[in-house]
């Protein structure tokens, strides 16, 4: 088990449009900390870097994220053509190499 | 190691179609871009030639003061037709550039997002949509009370 909690939510919105929204349970560190007498960033940056989502094994979205995004990050999106009871599948990769995924139903 | 344009456009190519993310078979992360301390740089290195537009074209609902910088909601919205990336940048950022999607079948994606990122001090949000091949940019200003890039 990944120490990274992943979560995915499926509904339909509308008509024929879907709406995703992710959760990770991750540091997403720029850096560990600042040296405030010097400014500069010291440490291990700890981020995601990819994620994607696969709609029946179609990919629906893709992304490139850095440390700029949130702890914990939260992302939303929406796409069209899906049906209540089809899979919908999250992955994503940091940059120290660590990967998470989950698959939910459309709901 | 530097990424060319014409390398990670490449690479965009090769995520839409090879394996998933858990599998070795993977764009490279445009490192260049994200690594980058220069916003004119960060654009550079995704992108070529860009058209400003105004905030009916693309909206981006932030509030206009955030108290943590840490956390800023963020919304990204669109009428454009046929999105295929969005890209989302701090101009105050040690990193300015935060987050691209990429939508790998621009007809049936629906070119909304929605993030919570963060700003390292009072700056423009900038966000950058590419449909139909041209790209289009517009940016909102969020004055930030607490920097949430360490510190």
């Amino acid at each position: 088990m990944s120490k990274f909690r992943t979560r995915i939510k499926a509904k339909l919105v509308e008509n024929e449009i879907t709406e995703v929204k992710l959760l990770v349970k991750h540091p997403m560190e720029r850096a560990s900390h600042t040296n405030l007498e010097t400014g500069e960033f010291v440490g291990t940056p700890h981020f995601i870097e990819e994620i994607e989502c696969r709609h029946n094994d179609k990919i629906v979205m893709s992304g490139f994220w850095s440390g700029g995004i949130s702890k914990d990050p939260f992302c939303a999106f929406r796409f069209k053509g899906g049906k209540a009871g089809d899979k919908v599948q999250f992955s994503w990769k940091d940059n120290l190499g660590n990967t998470g995924s989950k698959a939910t139903e459309i709901g | 190691m530097t990424i060319s344009r014409r390398h990670f456009l490449n690479g965009l190519v090769a995520t839409g179609m090879l394996g998933t993310l858990s599998q070795t078979v993977l764009a490279e992360w445009p490192k260049k871009a994200f690594e980058t301390e220069n916003i004119n740089d960060a654009v550079a290195a995704l992108f070529t030639e860009i058209k400003e537009v105004d905030e009916t074209v693309i909206t981006i609902t932030a509030p206009e003061i955030a108290e943590n910088g840490a956390v800023v909601p963020v919304e990204v919205e669109t009428n454009l037709p046929n999105v295929e990336s969005i890209a989302l940048i701090g101009d105050k950022n040690p990193k300015p550039l935060i987050a691209q999607f990429n939508f790998p079948d621009p007809e049936n994606s629906i070119a909304w997002v929605k993030l919570r990122i963060k700003l390292g001090g009072t700056s423009n949000i900038v966000a950058i949509v590419k449909s139909n091949g041209k790209l289009y940019a517009v940016h909102k200003e969020v004055k930030v009370t607490i920097g949430g890039c360490g510190g």
